[in-house]
C-alpha cells in the first residue's frame, strides 16, 4: 500500500498506468477487484462490499459487468508511488464496441482465466482485441484455491495463446487474496507509461458514458494529449457541441474532484447534459477555445442487430413504457426503439438491440425499475428485401415482410467462434450444420481443447443457438461472434392464423427449410396454451395463402358445476373478482380471447435464446 | 363447505352486526346451519372442515361434548339477532352428522328451538352417511322434528366408491333411503360424477340406483379435485387421471336426460327435486339472499350483507365459546358491487331464473348474445322476463355469469 497517493493533474505520465481486466463472465474479475481495492487502501475491508464496481443490482444479481467504470489506485513499489488507473470493462459479445474503446484507454490487461475452466471463447475475443490495440498482457490464473484448480494446464493454454512461458501466468486467488500483491508489482514493472504531448491541445477518448439521476451524464475519459481543466468550455469532436466543464474528477473509488486531467491519466467529466447520446462513446473532447485537428480514430455508432416489439400487458401502461425508454435511453446510447402498432398486442414499441444479452437487460430494467409488465415478441433480425422491380427495403418487422415478387432477401450473418472440449466437435458440427452455418476452420488450443470458426445466420443465433450448444455440450462449449456482412437466403414468412385470422406477434421469418417444423411447433403450442372458448377455434400456420400446418382448439362444454352452498359464495365471488380483472387482460384475436400469459409462452420458452443459461 | 377459510376484516369478540344487516332479519328467509366436524374416516376428494376421532385428540370438542358447544353458539347467536323471525329452515352438514348420536342432533334442534323458535312448516334436514343411520336412529330425528335427510350415496359402483374413499356398502344406500321414508322423513341422495375412472356406462348404473330408491330429491356434483387432498396429490403424481371437463359434461346431460325422464324436474345447477316442494327450502335461502346463521367450526353465516366465518378447529372452536366470545375469525362486509356480483350469479344458477329487471344495463344487453348462442332460454326472456339456463347454459353457467355483469 502507498502512504500517500499521487495527486491528478500533477502525475507524470510515467508514474501512471492504465490497464484492464479481460476475463469471462464468472472467472472472478469482479472479485480481484474488490481485492485490489482493498489492498491499495482505496477501501477499507469494513466498507467493502463485494463486487464494489459493479453498480446495478442487475450486474450484481447476474455477476457480470454492463458498465464500465475507471478507478485510480496508488502502489508503491521499491519506493516509489505510481498512480494505477483500473479500467473494468464489459464482458460480454453484444458489448464489443466498449470493450475495445476500453481497450484503447489502456497500455496493458490482465488476462485472468479460471484456473479450472480454461480460456473462453469471449475471452478469447477480447484477447485478440487487446493484441490488435498492441496491449501488454499479463497471464493471470485465478481462483487457483480451488480443488479443481489446474494451473499446470491452464498455464500451457494461455502460454500457446499470447506466446510466453508457462512459468510467466501469474496464480492468484481474488478471494483468499494470495498473489494479487505481486500482480500489483508486475503491473507496475512490466505495463508501459502512457505516452501523451502534453503541450498539444487536448483530446482525450471517452470510454464509457453514465447517466445519474442527480448529476446528469457522467463521461468516463482517457486523455491523450493536453490536459483538461475545469471551468473550461469543451467540445465533442464528432458533433461540435460543446460544454461547460463542471467537474472533472478521478474515481477512488467515489468520484473526487480535482484540479483537472493530464497526459495519461483518466477520469470523469461531468457537464450537465442529460442524454449520453450527447458524450458518445469512442467520441473525442477537447477544448473548444484550443480545438485539436485531428479526432482520435476508432469513433463509430452503435448499430442495432437485433429487434423485438415490446408491448405492455395491460394496455394503459403504454405511456410508462413510453416514459421508461426515454428514461433509459439516457443511460444507453444504443438503444433505440420507435412505436409500432400491433393487431394482436396493443401499442407497443419496436426496440433494436445490440444483441441478446443487450435485449434481456434492457426489458428486465423496464420491468424492474418501472414496474411494468410487458410481453415481447420474438427476436428477428435486419432482412434487406429486394423486390422484382427493383424496389428495396429493410425489414426489422416480420409482419412487415412483403408477400411475392421477391428478387432477394439478405440476411446479416456472423463469424462466431466456438471453444469446447474436442470430444464435443461432432455435436458441434452437426448443430452448426442444422443452423445453416459453414465452418471457415479448427484449431486445437491444446491436447483436449479446439477452437472452431464458423459463419452463421445471426438469426439461427438469436433464435436458439446458444442453449442447443449449451445443452449439446453438457454446458462446456462457450461461444463468441461479430458481425460478418450479409447473405442471400432463402427465407420466407410463416404466419399464424386464428380463427382465420393472421396474429401479427407470432409471424416470423424463417428458412424454406425450417418453415414446416416452425408452423407445427408454433399451432401445436399454441392448441396448449389458449384456452377453449365458447366456439371451435382453428390455429393454422401459413406461408402466404399456403396452409402448412393445422391445429383445433375445441369448444369448451363445460367450465365449473361445482356447488355452490353457503361457505361456497365468498369464494366463489372472489374466484369471480379474480376472473372479471383476468377477462380485462385478455388480447382479443377477432373473437378469440389470448390471456397475456399464452403470448409470454408461445413468444418466450423454447422460441429465442436466453442467455441467463449462461452460467 | 371448503375448509380453507376466505380474507376478510376481524370479527368483532363479542359478534355484534351493524344495525343495517339485523334490519333485514323479518323480511327474508331466516336459517341455521349446523356444522358437524367429525369423519371416522376422510376421503381422499374431500377438502371440508372435518377431523377425525384420532386427529382431534383429547382436549377441547369431542362427538360428546360437541351439541353442548354449538348450544352455546346458539344462544351466542340469539343475543347477537335480538329479535328475530322463527326458523324457517335448518340443515346439519358435515363432515358426517351421523356421527353425533340421534339425541345429540335433536338436542341440538332444541337449541334452536329455545334460541329462536321453529315456525310450524319448518324444514330440518340432515345429512346422513348411509353406514351410520339405522332405524331407530332415524325414527328418533323424525320424532325430534327433521323432517329430510340427505344421504351420502356418491356412486353405486364400486370400483369407482374405492377412488373416492367412501366406505360404506352401496346397499347400505337403500336401506337407510327405505328406513327414512319408512320414519316419514323426506329423503335426498348425493352423487358424484367424474372419478377417475368412471365410465358413463358406470354413471349411468348410479343414477339408475339412485332413481330406483324413489327419492324425492338427489344433488349430482362434478367431482372437483381441491388443492391439498389426497386425491389432488394423487393427480399430481399421475396415479390417477384428473376428471376431465368433456367427461363431465356429457355425464351432466345424462344425468339430466336420466332424472328428467324419471320425473325430477332441475331446479338449481346441480339440484334436481320430482314437485316444487321438494326442493331444499335451505338451499335455497342461501341461492335467494336470505339470512342464516352457521353454527360450528368453520361455519359461514350471512345476515343482511355481512358475511362471516368461525375458527376452523373444533378445539379453537370450542375454546371460544367456553370463554363467552364469538367464534367468528374474519368478516366482510358486501359493497353494493359486490352484493350484485352475488345476485347475479347465484340467481341465474336457478330454474326461477334471474329475473331481467335486475340487471343492469350492460347485463341486460347481454342478454340477446346469450341467447343466439344458445345458453339463455329465449322463451323465458320473452314472455316472463327471466334469464334461464338452457341445459348447454347450465355446462357454461361462469360464461353466463361474467357476460351478464358486462365483462365482454
Amino acid at each position: 500500500m502507498a502512504r500517500t497517493a499521487l495527486q491528478p493533474h500533477a502525475t507524470p505520465p510515467e508514474l501512471i498506468r492504465n490497464f484492464c481486466i479481460i476475463a469471462h463472465i464468472d472467472h472472478g474479475k469482479s472479485t480481484l477487484a474488490d481485492r485490489m481495492l482493498q489492498m491499495t487502501g482505496v477501501v477499507d475491508a469494513r466498507a467493502m462490499r463485494a463486487q464494489y464496481l459493479d453498480r446495478m443490482d442487475i450486474e450484481r444479481e447476474r455477476g457480470i459487468t454492463i458498465k464500465s467504470q475507471a478507478v485510480r489506485m496508488p502502489w508503491e513499489l521499491d519506493g516509489t508511488t505510481y498512480a494505477l488507473n483500473m479500467i473494468d470493462t464489459p464482458g460480454h459479445v453484444d458489448f464489443t464496441y466498449e470493450v475495445s474503446r476500453s481497450l484503447a484507454a489502456c497500455e496493458g490487461a490482465v488476462l485472468l482465466v479460471d484456473a479450472a475452466q480454461g480460456i473462453e471463447a469471449q475471452t478469447l475475443a477480447n484477447l485478440y482485441l487487446a493484441m490488435e490495440n498492441d496491449l501488454t498482457i499479463i497471464p493471470v490464473l485465478n481462483k487457483i484455491d480451488l480443488p479443481a484448480a489446474q494451473p499446470e494446464k491452464f498455464a500451457e493454454e494461455l502460454a500457446g495463446l499470447i506466446g510466453c512461458e508457462p512459468e510467466d501466468c501469474l496464480q492468484v486467488s481474488g478471494k483468499t487474496g494470495v498473489g494479487v500483491e505481486p500482480l500489483l508489482d508486475q503491473i507496475v514493472q512490466q505495463l508501459p507509461a502512457p505516452v501523451g504531448d502534453a503541450d498539444a491541445p487536448a483530446r482525450a477518448m471517452i470510454f464509457d458514458s453514465v447517466y445519474d439521476t442527480y448529476r446528469g451524464v457522467v463521461t468516463y475519459v482517457r486523455v491523450i494529449d493536453g490536459n483538461l481543466n475545469p471551468r473550461e468550455r469543451i467540445q465533442m469532436m464528432s458533433t461540435r457541441a460543446t460544454h461547460e466543464l463542471l467537474e472533472i474528477g478521478v474515481i477512488s473509488p467515489e468520484p473526487v474532484p480535482s484540479k483537472g486531467l493530464g497526459v495519461g491519466e483518466v477520469g470523469y467529466l461531468i457537464t450537465g447534459v442529460k442524454d449520453v447520446r450527447q458524450s458518445r462513446v469512442g467520441d473525442t473532447v477537447t477544448n473548444a477555445a484550443k480545438p485539436a485537428k485531428d479526432a482520435l480514430g476508432g469513433y463509430r455508432d452503435p448499430k442495432p442487430m437485433v429487434f423485438s416489439g415490446l408491448y405492455p400487458i395491460d394496455g394503459s401502461d403504454y405511456p410508462d413504457l413510453r416514459d421508461a425508454l426515454d428514461k433509459l435511453k439516457l443511460n444507453d446510447a444504443a438503444l433505440v426503439y420507435e412505436p409500432e402498432t400491433s393487431a394482436a398486442l396493443g401499442f407497443g414499441f419496436r426496440i433494436g438491440f445490440l444483441g441478446m444479452l443487450h435485449l434481456e437487460i434492457v426489458r428486465e430494467r423496464l420491468e424492474r425499475e418501472f414496474d411494468l409488465d410487458l410481453i415481447s415478441t420474438l427476436p428477428n433480425v435486419v432482412y434487406d428485401v429486394t423486390m422484382d422491380d427493383g424496389k428495396k427495403l429493410s425489414v426489422t418487422n416480420p409482419s412487415e415482410f412483403p408477400y411475392g415478387k421477391i428478387a432477394e432477401v439478405r440476411e446479416p450473418v456472423v463469424r462466431a467462434t466456438i471453444l469446447a472440449p474436442s470430444e464435443f466437435i461432432g455435436a458441434i458440427m452437426e448443430l452448426c450444420q442444422q443452423k445453416r452455418g459453414s465452418l471457415r476452420g479448427m484449431d486445437y488450443l491444446s491436447e483436449d481443447r479446439v477452437e472452431m470458426r464458423y459463419t452463421l445466420p445471426l438469426a439461427e443465433i438469436v433464435f436458439d443457438f446458444f442453449d442447443q450448444l449449451k445443452s449439446r455440450t453438457r454446458g462446456y462449449a462457450s461461444l463468441d461472434y461479430e458481425p460478418d456482412g450479409d447473405q442471400a437466403a432463402d427465407l420466407v414468412k410463416v404466419d399464424i392464423l386464428l380463427q382465420g385470422e393472421t396474429v401479427d406477434a407470432f409471424s416470423a421469418i424463417v428458412h424454406k427449410d425450417k418453415a414446416y417444423a416452425y408452423g407445427v411447433m408454433m399451432a401445436s403450442k399454441l392448441k396448449d396454451l389458449i384456452p377453449r372458448q365458447q366456439f371451435e377455434v382453428p390455429i393454422q400456420a401459413a406461408i402466404g395463402a399456403r396452409i402448412i400446418a393445422r391445429e383445433n382448439i375445441r369448444a369448451i362444454r363445460k367450465d365449473v358445476l361445482a356447488k355452490c352452498y353457503g361457505g361456497d359464495i365468498s369464494r366463489k365471488r372472489k374466484l369471480l373478482e379474480k376472473q372479471k380483472a383476468g377477462k380485462k387482460r385478455m388480447k382479443n384475436i377477432g373473437t378469440v380471447e389470448v390471456p397475456p400469459e399464452a403470448f409470454i409462452a408461445a413468444l418466450s420458452s423454447d422460441a429465442g435464446t436466453t442467455e441467463k443459461s449462461k452460467k | 363447505m371448503p375448509s380453507t377459510l376466505p380474507e376478510g376484516d376481524p370479527a368483532p369478540p363479542d359478534g355484534r352486526l351493524p344495525d343495517a344487516a339485523l334490519a333485514t332479519l323479518h323480511d327474508r328467509p331466516f336459517g341455521v346451519y349446523l356444522h358437524v366436524p367429525f369423519c371416522s374416516v376422510r376421503c381422499g376428494y374431500c377438502d371440508f372442515n372435518t377431523y377425525t376421532l384420532t386427529e382431534l385428540g383429547a382436549d377441547g370438542a369431542s362427538v360428546a361434548t360437541f351439541a353442548d358447544a354449538a348450544v352455546r353458539e346458539l344462544r351466542l347467536a340469539g343475543t347477537v339477532l335480538g329479535d328475530t323471525p322463527p326458523v324457517d329452515t335448518v340443515f346439519v352438514g358435515g363432515g358426517t352428522p351421523t356421527m353425533l348420536a340421534a339425541d345429540d342432533l335433536v338436542r341440538m334442534l332444541d337449541g334452536v328451538r329455545e334460541v329462536f323458535g321453529l315456525a310450524p312448516d319448518a324444514e330440518v334436514t340432515t345429512e346422513a352417511n348411509p353406514d351410520s343411520v339405522t332405524p331407530e336412529s332415524l325414527h328418533r330425528l323424525a320424532e325430534g322434528g327433521f323432517t329430510r335427510v340427505s344421504v351420502g350415496m356418491q356412486s353405486a359402483v364400486p370400483h369407482v366408491l374405492r377412488v373416492l374413499e367412501r366406505t360404506h356398502q352401496p346397499a347400505n344406500v337403500a336401506r337407510a333411503v327405505a328406513a327414512a321414508k319408512d320414519a316419514g322423513l323426506q329423503a335426498s341422495v348425493d352423487l358424484i360424477y367424474g372419478t377417475p375412472g368412471e365410465s358413463v356406462g358406470d354413471w349411468r348404473t348410479s343414477l339408475e340406483a339412485a332413481i330406483a330408491l324413489e327419492p324425492d330429491h338427489v344433488s349430482a356434483y362434478a367431482l372437483v379435485v381441491e388443492e391439498g387432498t389426497k386425491l389432488a396429490a394423487q393427480v399430481r403424481r399421475g396415479q390417477v387421471p384428473a376428471p376431465e371437463d368433456d367427461d363431465e359434461a356429457a355425464k351432466y346431460e345424462v344425468a339430466d336426460e336420466l332424472l328428467g325422464a324419471a320425473g325430477f324436474e332441475w331446479y338449481e345447477v346441480s339440484n334436481w327435486a320430482t314437485t316444487p316442494a321438494a326442493r331444499c327450502r335451505h338451499n335455497e335461502g342461501y341461492w335467494a339472499d336470505g339470512n342464516w346463521w352457521g353454527v360450528g367450526p368453520g361455519a359461514h353465516s350471512h345476515v343482511g350483507g355481512v358475511r362471516w366465518w368461525n375458527v376452523k378447529h373444533p378445539n379453537a372452536y370450542a375454546g371460544r365459546l367456553a370463554s363467552g366470545a364469538s367464534p367468528a375469525a374474519g368478516r366482510e362486509t358486501l359493497t353494493g358491487e359486490q352484493r350484485y356480483d352475488e345476485r347475479v350469479l347465484l340467481g341465474v344458477r336457478l330454474v326461477d331464473g334471474l329475473p331481467l329487471g335486475d340487471l343492469r344495463e350492460d347485463g341486460r344487453r347481454a342478454v340477446a348474445g346469450l341467447i343466439a348462442d344458445g345458453l339463455l332460454d329465449g322463451p323465458a326472456a320473452l314472455r316472463r322476463s327471466v334469464a334461464v339456463l338452457t341445459l348447454r347454459g347450465r355446462l357454461l353457467a361462469d360464461t353466463v355469469v361474467m357476460r351478464l355483469l358486462g365483462v365482454r
